[in-house]
């Protein structure tokens, strides 16, 4: 094969294999570019905008690559033969100088979008917040909710358009809390509670895991996350408050023992201060704890 | 390949000059990782020094007079190297082996007064598996420990290595090195008492 | 017994178990581990057999086992790399295949716990004992050359660093027979990894094998650095050492600065699996947080350890292939210079989304994306070396415009992955695993492979054939992108690394199936690459470098014969400026006689290897809880170090006499 071909496949074949990738993606229910509450978008939009500024580097490097490789081949005898040309100060300014300012550009974004998408940061909105404990466990997730004392596993459902605080923790190894069409992760680590901040636009149902390797049972750890209408949403509260099962420190104990595959499941009213209990027992030794924080 | 510049010169003795420079930097570089070592348990200290998983503070485990007794033994080890290693640069071989033998009962000391500290935490019941202060205790205070006894095992071995061969280009270059390492350990145990001690006691 | 030993696990009656933990329920069944255990067996006899049918254990042992040539040292080095590579090439394989048929109801060939395993080995033996291998082979190989000096600053030293290299790949690899490995990714993260979620072996066997080998790699770094530091040759300041060197400075003080905390790190998760410790346990006041600070605190320069000498290796590759002086020298100092610094300031960028706050996540981002400035700025001084060159596509050059593009592409996913809030979409997805693959393959492995087909003929006096060197380019280069682009596609897909299996319904298969295509198509490569080896070696006298200088080279190594004489060079060189050799090939000053003077060299000693040996024991114990060879194999160490500083028979003398007609029946060879 002609060298000119050779040099053209090996400059651009991979960024067309990129943009390939790109419509691909675009074509798909790819999580993370098809975003579904107000976080997740805004981190799209980043995404994007990441790409383009590298691009304004990288498209010229993909070109130079290919016309240099190709105009100063030893078999192009037309072509400028300097070999004791070894610095010059334009380009080094350019090289150093253009690359500088657009990483100062994305400085600059970076610092505001740290602090405005932080996971602990509260969203803002009109709609009063909603808190949902989690706990991660061997190997399922745990759903606290509070204000409705009531909990659920590997499913949680939540008002739509309505901010969600995560408070989530674990009683296992470290995992990381993720929906992704949602929004980013953040780490479940046992005796620390981390908050995730998230609002889902309108309804819809999407897949939640735990992006961080927690044992045997890790690939098992995904769960459903729903968002509903108030109506539909206060329904379910109603629903489950009808069936049995209370989540007590007993029963509590048991389901935190390693299991794998477990199906959704609800129950109709929790322990009292249970997510607390549960930090606390990494806090202090078991007889140490007052006993009304024992689990 | 040509040349008309002096060639370097190649000969035994000059070599064992180049090994000096050479070696002895090399240590001092060794001295620098070591360094990274500590900081990095000095580091897991600070961090762990409030997780004593309900107990009581640090401070009261720890005795400051029986410190301070630690502190000047070791600190009087570094002056009786110092004295050795003006008496290796006078070839006075008979005072380098006194001094460094006092040198080595003076770590011996310390390593027994620390010992005795840590059994006695141990039979209080605080040892270094009841929380993670106590083990970045252990553990920082007892590295350094185990770098005094590699140290007093050093010497003893130089030291025999002295008393057969005299104090020859590779055996004052150990020297060197042992007293660098000594006085290392010397500082070392300065911020231990510091950080994990003085500050535990304010 | 005072109460606290009693927390040593296991112990019980002090001699009550000889063996301590060790039984025969540590050795490890299943048809797919069954398979690695022939394979190893297989390889040991056959070569334990082709030894002997050749009669050469003798040779073995005074030639290259009690070697102190680095060069020698080095060879060692690359094979055992090599190796590791198969082994780790293989694990990719067996992941790729898994992941691509366990969909659905279907769990794949393997069980959770062992796919777990493959890729917690899989990665330590890609970044501990091929990457570190390859690195520290190639600078043993060809620093001393380039510096125009004979050996490195402590030879002693550098043998008893490849030994516990080899110590270490010993005993990783004999967890594949006795006890199992982690299971839980190749940095083993506490909780995981304490022994309240890991109470097997496996998680010891990997705290030993890199404990061991990476103190081999601290004391190379320390012989490295003074290396350069007091070795170079009469005239060659630092502003006129040859890039690669430079890029090895810098390497070097990161591992000097960086190891002894991976050191450190090791120890303490150590000493709470054997002594019950808390420094990183769940309860008990341990804080797993403080073990992923320390852990990347050295995790992050390591990767800039591994890079940096390959970006040295495409500078030399690019100046003599493009027959042009480097661009931009200066300027290519203070990018190492940059590099080396900022490595220091990064190393949260691993852990975004451990909650560390808008603030400091944001100083983290910050400095990563800041790296990328000295990183491209190298590029782009390589390109314009090339302007107005004169370009020969050789395999070499081939590897460098294959990385050139390819780490682009990396670079770009790296600044993404910079910025917090894009992190916390992507952490721990295929979309991180594609780019660390992107950067240590397009950037690690190709500058590597480029630098031993460059340097081979150095080594060994004859080059290695250009076609099949090629062919194997290609099947990386495309076997790269076929792997890794859809995992880049996965990623976004909301797709999370170290999955066993997963659900139909997210219609993932299809491009696990291409990926592992891919994974065949590198094969594909490697396979080209043993050809390349084989056919080299048979057609050797064809390929012969008579010259020294089969490349048209301007440093120093290429000043001495092909291969190199184990004294490097007949008289050590005087530099006065840059690309020493070039000036020297053109320059117009007579030839002289040379004038020989005696040389002093390190004698040949297994003593580096012994103390690898009891270093290997003593890993082994602490694994297995065997209390009494804890101790013994500790003396064993420190006994050998003890006889080897009373020695002194350590050095021989090659007198001027002796190089002289050493020289002479070389010149009479080259002229039949």
């Amino acid at each position: 094969m002609n060298s000119k071909y050779k040099l053209a496949f090996l400059t651009f074949v991979p960024i067309g294999a990129v943009l390939l990738a790109g419509f691909f993606i675009r074509s798909r229910d790819a999580a993370i570019f098809n975003p579904q509450g107000v976080i997740a978008s805004q981190q799209r939009d980043l995404i994007v905008f990441a790409l383009l500024l590298s691009l304004v580097v990288v498209i010229p490097v993909f070109v130079l690559t290919f016309f240099i490789a190709w105009h100063y081949r030893e078999g192009n005898h037309k072509a400028q033969y300097s070999p004791n040309w070894d610095h010059s100060r334009w380009p080094e300014t350019i090289w150093w100088g253009i690359p500088l300012t657009l990483i100062l550009i994305l400085s600059i974004v970076t610092w505001r979008t740290s602090h405005e998408l932080d996971p602990f940061k509260p969203l803002s909105s009109s709609t009063p917040p909603m808190t949902i404990q989690v706990v991660a466990l061997d190997w399922k997730w745990l759903f606290i909710y509070p204000e409705q004392n009531v909990a659920t596993v590997n499913y949680v459902p939540f008002p739509m358009d309505t901010p969600i605080d995560f408070n989530i923790t674990s009683d296992a190894p470290m995992n990381s809390f993720w929906i992704p069409n949602l929004g980013g992760q953040i780490y479940a680590m046992s005796g620390m509670s981390t908050h995730l901040n998230l609002m889902a636009d309108g309804a819809g149902s999407y897949r939640g895991v735990s992006a961080n390797i927690s044992g045997r049972g890790f690939a098992d750890m995904s769960f459903k996350a729903k968002s509903l209408s108030y109506e539909d949403f206060d329904e379910w509260v109603q629903s489950v408050r009808q069936s049995r099962g209370n989540l007590s420190a007993n029963e509590y104990n048991r389901l935190a023992r390693p299991s794998q595959n477990n199906k959704p499941a609800s129950y109709s009213s929790v322990e009292p201060e249970l997510y607390n209990k549960i930090l606390m027992k990494y806090m202090l030794p078991y007889n140490q704890l007052p006993k009304a924080e024992r689990l | 390949m040509s040349n008309t510049a002096v060639q370097p010169v190649e000969t035994a003795q000059s070599m064992e000059h180049d090994n000096d420079s050479k070696t002895i930097f090399g240590f001092w570089v060794y001295l620098m990782t070591d360094c990274v070592v500590f900081a990095s348990l000095f580091a897991t200290f600070a961090v762990l020094r409030t997780s004593t998983f309900g107990d009581p503070s640090g401070n009261e485990l720890f005795s400051l007079p029986f410190v301070l007794v630690e502190t000047l033994i070791l600190l009087t080890s570094s002056f009786t190297c110092g004295l050795a290693m003006l008496a290796a640069h006078r070839k006075d071989q008979a005072k380098v082996i006194a001094w460094f033998g006092v040198t080595f009962l003076l770590g011996i000391a310390f390593l027994s007064l620390e010992l005795t500290e840590f059994s006695h935490l141990a039979h209080e019941g605080n040892s270094w598996t009841r929380s993670g202060f106590l083990s970045a205790f252990f553990t920082l205070v007892g590295t350094h420990g185990l770098h005094i006894t590699t140290g007093l095992l050093w010497m003893i071995v130089l030291l025999v290595q002295i008393a057969k061969r005299g104090l020859v280009t590779s055996t004052m270059r150990r020297l060197t090195m042992l007293s660098l390492f000594w006085h290392f350990l010397d500082i070392i145990w300065i911020f231990i008492f510091t950080i994990v001690y003085l500050v535990g006691a304010v | 017994m005072n109460f606290a030993l009693d927390n040593l696990l296991g112990f019980g009656n002090l001699f009550g178990n000889l063996l301590g933990k060790l039984s025969f329920d540590a050795i490890q069944h299943g048809p797919v581990i069954a398979g690695a255990q022939v394979s190893l067996l297989l390889g040991a006899m056959g070569t334990v057999a082709l030894l002997t049918y050749l009669k050469r254990w003798k040779w073995l042992w005074n030639e290259w086992l009690t070697s102190v040539d680095p060069k020698k040292i080095g060879v060692m080095y690359i094979i055992v790399a090599l190796l590791m590579l198969v082994r780790g090439v293989v694990d990719a394989g067996m992941m790729r295949a898994q992941q691509a048929v366990s969909v659905g109801s279907s769990n794949g060939f393997l069980d959770a716990d062992h796919y777990q395993q493959i890729f917690t080995a899989h990665g330590s033996i890609m970044i501990f004992f091929v990457a570190m291998g390859l690195m520290f082979g190639l600078i043993n190989l060809v620093l001393p050359l380039q510096l125009g000096a004979r050996d490195v600053a402590f030879p002693f030293l550098n043998s008893t660093s490849f030994w516990l290299f080899v110590a270490g790949v010993g005993l990783m690899n004999m967890s594949l027979v006795l006890g199992g490995f982690a299971a839980t990714g190749w940095l083993a993260y506490p909780p995981l990894s304490e022994l309240q979620y890991s109470p097997g072996v496996g998680v010891d066997f990997w705290i030993w094998s890199i404990q061991i080998a990476g103190i081999g790699s601290l004391l190379s770094g320390i012989n490295f650095l003074v290396t350069i530091i007091k070795m170079r040759c009469k005239g060659m300041t630092l502003m006129r050492m040859p890039m690669f060197a430079w890029s090895v400075m810098g390497s070097m003080v990161l591992v000097i600065f960086a190891f002894p905390i991976l050191t450190a790190t090791l120890a303490l998760l150590a000493l709470d699996r054997t002594f019950g410790m808390h420094f990183f346990t769940a309860t008990g006041g341990g804080n797993p947080m403080m073990y992923i600070n320390l852990i990347w605190a050295w995790g992050h320069p390591e990767v800039y350890i591994l890079i940096l000498p390959a970006f040295g290796i495409f500078s030399e590759l690019v100046a003599t292939f493009s027959r042009k002086r480097l661009f931009g020298y200066s300027s290519m100092v203070w990018a190492i210079g940059a590099i080396t610094f900022l490595s220091y300031v990064v190393w949260l960028h691993h852990f975004f989304t451990m909650g560390a706050g808008g603030n400091v996540n944001a100083f983290f981002g910050v400095m990563t994306m800041v790296i990328s400035v000295p990183t491209g700025v190298k590029g782009f001084n390589g390109l314009f070396t090339m302007y107005r060159g004169r370009i020969r596509f050789t395999t070499p050059m081939m590897w460098f415009l294959g990385f050139v593009v390819t780490f682009t592409i990396g670079g770009v996913t790296g600044v993404m992955l910079a910025v917090p809030a894009i992190d916390f979409q992507v952490h721990n997805s295929l979309f991180l695993v594609a780019h660390f693959h992107n950067m240590i393959i397009g950037g690690v492995v190709y500058g590597y492979l480029a630098g031993i087909t460059y340097w081979f003929p150095k080594i060994f006096g004859f080059k290695l054939n250009e076609r099949l060197g090629r062919y194997a380019f290609w099947c990386w280069f495309i076997g790269f992108l076929l792997a890794f682009i859809p995992l880049y596609i996965l990623g976004i897909m909301g797709a999370t690394r170290r999955l066993d299996h997963y659900d139909a319904s997210l219609g993932w298969q299809g491009l696990f199936i291409v990926a592992g295509v891919g994974v065949m198509v590198i094969i594909a490569g490697i396979g080209f690459q043993v050809l390349q080896l084989i056919v080299s070696i048979v057609q050797r006298k064809s390929n012969l470098d008579t010259t020294g200088d089969p490349w048209n080279g301007r440093t120093l190594e290429w000043s001495t014969r092909s291969p190199a004489p184990f004294y490097n060079f007949a008289v050590l060189p005087v530099v006065s400026g840059h690309d020493a050799f070039w000036s020297i090939k053109h320059s117009r000053a007579k030839e002289t006689k040379p004038e020989y003077q005696d040389i002093v060299l390190p004698r040949n000693t297994p003593m580096g290897m012994f103390i690898a040996g009891f270093a290997f024991l003593f890993g082994f114990a602490a694994i297995w809880h065997i209390v009494w060879l804890a101790p013994l194999a500790l003396v064993g160490v420190i006994g050998c170090i003890v006889i080897r500083s009373a020695s002194d028979n350590t050095e021989y003398t090659v007198t001027a006499a002796k190089l002289a007609k050493l020289e002479t029946a070389y010149a009479k060879e080259q002229a039949a």
